[in-house]
């Protein structure tokens, strides 16, 4: 189907359903009941799901792919926001433009980057592009305020021009982002017994663009593009020997993981539209790489699960305090109570950084194909059927 | 005149941690190999380790003195610090003043043994693994000595002051007013770069050191355990990074994320002085110090607005297209 493989088909198919099922799969809990904390299906939430999905799909093309570790990737995202901000100030509220103009602008931008430091590899690219994001950010921070807003961000106003569409709506208020028309905040709440299911415009807007952009990448990875790029991982040195110049294969791929991050740079805009520095920051960039390690580099599926549960982690795991573990281990004397609360509470909250350090350490040391190759070594295990299917591909970059 | 020597002065301080942090990237670097992404993580806990000094000193005891009152009326609480229970009033407060250098002393062992612990617990297993994998375990472990720190300490900054008679003004000629504390700092770098290259040059131990840095193997062959002296090496890597954080907590006061902040630059510093090189690290560290703090100066801002949040990222673009070996960087290193 759509020119892919018969595994490859129902791979989309799952993700097609996980997306479009999302509010149902993440609400499990509820609404009124002590669990409905760790409920995941409300819209932002949600959104952020598919948009940082969609960003570490972008930066697996680039990592998984040719084995180029990128520390500056955020900085792409940063300059999709901005753009689709502008855009709203300029044109108007349609996301259309302003999502086509960020994918744009991050595409000539890290046609830029990816020009000067594709010239050198390894760990010398890493800190080529982690020079190139710092520098965007503090430029962004700085100089380029008229640009960026500096520290305050970037926000639409109530006298922005907007030509295409209106400065303040009937009411006086600034209008809201939307796709021709159908606003991106309108949810619609559904009621089944207990449970509430949110349904949201923005996050099914974002849905379909992940869908789109995972059906992309599956093309990619088994074009003979993809195979090149494989290539260049396993032996670059080859590769030039067979008369074949790696550098527009590196620079496409690292030009199409750019537009992705300006892809959801651009839609995070739409969903919010206020843009900042702070998402252009090394540890912004640090975080998709954490995603795509923690979900398993250069698998299909592996960057959206780490981005999901990274996300998921940050928004719910920090929100268990020390009164929600007192609840939990209310069932015992009160000493061991106390005990148990100390020795989690440094893990949960706002100490959830430290599980999240944590888990990805034993990940690389123990578990380099990230949980995709955690996933396929317990199925292999259920199997107990020696089959001689390869293990999931390697993270060795480029030399 | 005076404010080219007063920005000289100025990036000399700076200048002094870059060229101490990237010191320790490449001893590690040279010697194991391995990109340690954590090395600004060992800086923090420098300055934490004068922190928890600062606390220890502090620490006092609960006196009723009956001839006093608080506000409320009540007898007033005197706390005694037990250092001067132990030594006397005098000489206990002035222990409380210099616990900033006392706790370079405290730091050396620390540091040594948790570049120690480090080196055998994680590092040691990534010699056979690629460089990105090296990149992103140290990255893991960074977030997590951070946030143990957070835990421990909270996320706050936290005073560390100079003692008195080091923490005034001093006017060194007419016109030019700095700071004494930074002045002492450029010194103890200069120091402690002196003493770590005289141990490589002067010992028989760097000797070996050196030799294991151009061949490893060769070394071996001769019969000689260089990885037990490359775990030394580690040590001191990560005490050279702390001594820097320590005499760093007056100028800066020390906070969890202060490593990440310098991590960055550092790598940019090593990577501008040559990867491997120990000259080319503290020699571009000085250099960028200086340099970052000319393109601060006014006078040049007005000309190219911005250009000190930069001017460090763009020198490292430059040199590494121009020169991709660094400033000093040997043959046959990570090309």
């Amino acid at each position: 189907m759509l020119g892919l493989g018969k595994k490859d088909t129902s791979l989309l198919l799952v993700v097609v359903a996980l997306t479009m099922l999302a509010p149902f799969i993440l609400n499990p809990f509820p609404s009124d009941s002590a669990m409905a904390q760790f409920n995941a299906g409300y819209p932002d939430l949600m959104q952020r799901f598919v948009i940082f999905g969609i960003f570490a799909i972008g930066f697996n093309i680039l990592f998984g792919l040719t084995g180029y570790l990128s520390f500056g990737h955020a900085a792409f995202l940063g300059v999709g926001s901005y753009s689709a901000v502008w855009m709203f100030k300029l044109l108007s509220m349609n996301i259309l433009p302003a999502i086509i103009l960020s994918v744009i602008i991050a595409g000539l931008f890290s046609l830029i980057i990816g020009w000067v430091s594709l010239r050198r590899t390894g760990i010398y690219f890493s800190i080529l592009t982690l020079a190139f994001a710092q520098m965007s950010f503090a430029l962004a921070y700085s100089v380029l305020t008229p640009l960026t807003n500096g520290e305050t961000g970037l926000q639409v106003n109530l006298d922005d021009p907007r030509v295409l569409g209106v400065s303040a709506t009937a009411d006086g208020s600034i209008p809201v982002t939307n796709l021709f028309g159908l606003e991106m905040r309108a949810a619609y709440d559904m009621a089944v017994g207990p449970w509430t299911f949110t349904f949201s415009a923005g996050y099914y807007v974002c849905a379909l663009v992940m869908i789109a952009a995972f059906y992309l990448s599956i093309r990619i990875f088994r074009s003979p593009f993809g195979m090149m790029l494989r290539a260049i991982k396993s032996n670059q040195t080859r590769m030039n020997y067979t008369g074949l110049n790696p550098k527009p294969y590196t620079l496409a791929a690292f030009v199409i993981s750019g537009m992705y991050a300006g892809l959801a740079g651009g839609l995070m805009a739409s969903m919010d539209p206020l843009a900042g520095a702070e998402r252009m920051q090394w540890t912004a960039s640090g975080e998709v790489v954490l995603m795509t390690i923690l979900g398993g580099v250069g698998t299909l599926i592996g960057p959206v699960l780490g981005a999901g549960l990274i996300k998921y982690f940050e928004n719910i795991f920090s929100k268990i305090n020390d009164t929600v573990l007192h609840s939990w281990f209310a069932f015992l004397p009160d000493g061991i109570e106390d005990f148990f609360v100390s020795i989690i509470h440094p893990f949960v909250g706002k100490g959830w950084h430290l599980t999240l350090g944590l888990m990805f350490m034993l990940v690389v040391t123990f578990l380099p194909g990230g949980l995709v190759e955690g996933g396929q070594r317990i199925a292999k295990a259920f199997r107990k059927k020696e089959d001689d299917k390869p293990k999931s591909p390697s993270t060795e970059p480029a030399e | 005149m005076d404010v080219f020597l007063t920005q000289i002065l100025n990036g000399l301080d700076k200048g002094s941690a870059y060229a101490l942090i990237a010191l320790g990237l490449t001893l590690i670097f040279g010697t194991l190999g391995v990109v340690n992404f954590a090395h600004g993580a060992l800086f923090m806990i420098g300055a934490f380790c004068s922190v928890f000094l600062q606390r220890l000193l502090n620490m006092s005891y609960e006196t009723i003195d009956p001839t006093k009152t608080d506000f409320l009326g009540n007898p007033a609480v005197v706390k005694t610090p037990y250092v001067e229970s132990w030594f006397g009033p005098e000489t206990g407060a002035a222990i409380i003043d210099w616990s900033v250098p006392l706790a370079v002393l405290f730091a050396i062992p620390v540091m040594i043994a948790i570049g120690f612990i480090m080196e055998r617990g994680l590092i040691k297993h990534f010699y056979k693994r690629e460089h990105a994998d090296q990149i992103l375990v140290t990255f893991g472990l960074a977030i997590v000595l951070q946030e143990v720190i957070k835990a421990l300490y909270g996320a706050n900054p936290i005073q560390t002051p100079a003692p008195d008679s080091l923490s005034g003004v001093a006017v060194l000629a007419e016109g030019i007013v700095y700071p004494v504390w930074r002045i002492v700092y450029f010194f103890f770098s200069v120091v402690v770069i002196g003493a770590v290259f005289a141990f490589l040059q002067f010992t028989t131990f760097g000797m070996v050191v050196r030799a294991g840095m151009a061949d490893r193997e060769t070394v071996g062959l001769l019969g000689i355990d260089i990885d037990k002296r490359f775990t030394l090496m580690f040590g001191i890597a990560a005490g050279v990074a702390g001594l820097a954080g320590v005499m760093y907590g007056p100028i800066n006061a020390p906070n969890y994320h202060m490593g990440m902040d310098f991590l960055v630059l550092s790598f940019v510093v090593v990577v501008v002085g040559g990867m491997g090189s120990l000259p080319g690290a503290v020699a571009a560290g000085f250099l960028l110090g200086i340099l970052e703090s000319f393109a601060s100066m006014t006078v040049v801002t007005e000309i190219i607005p911005g250009i000190n949040q930069i001017i460090i990222y763009l020198v490292a673009i430059i040199i590494l297209l121009v020169r991709p070996r660094g400033l000093m960087g040997r043959k046959g290193v990570m090309e």
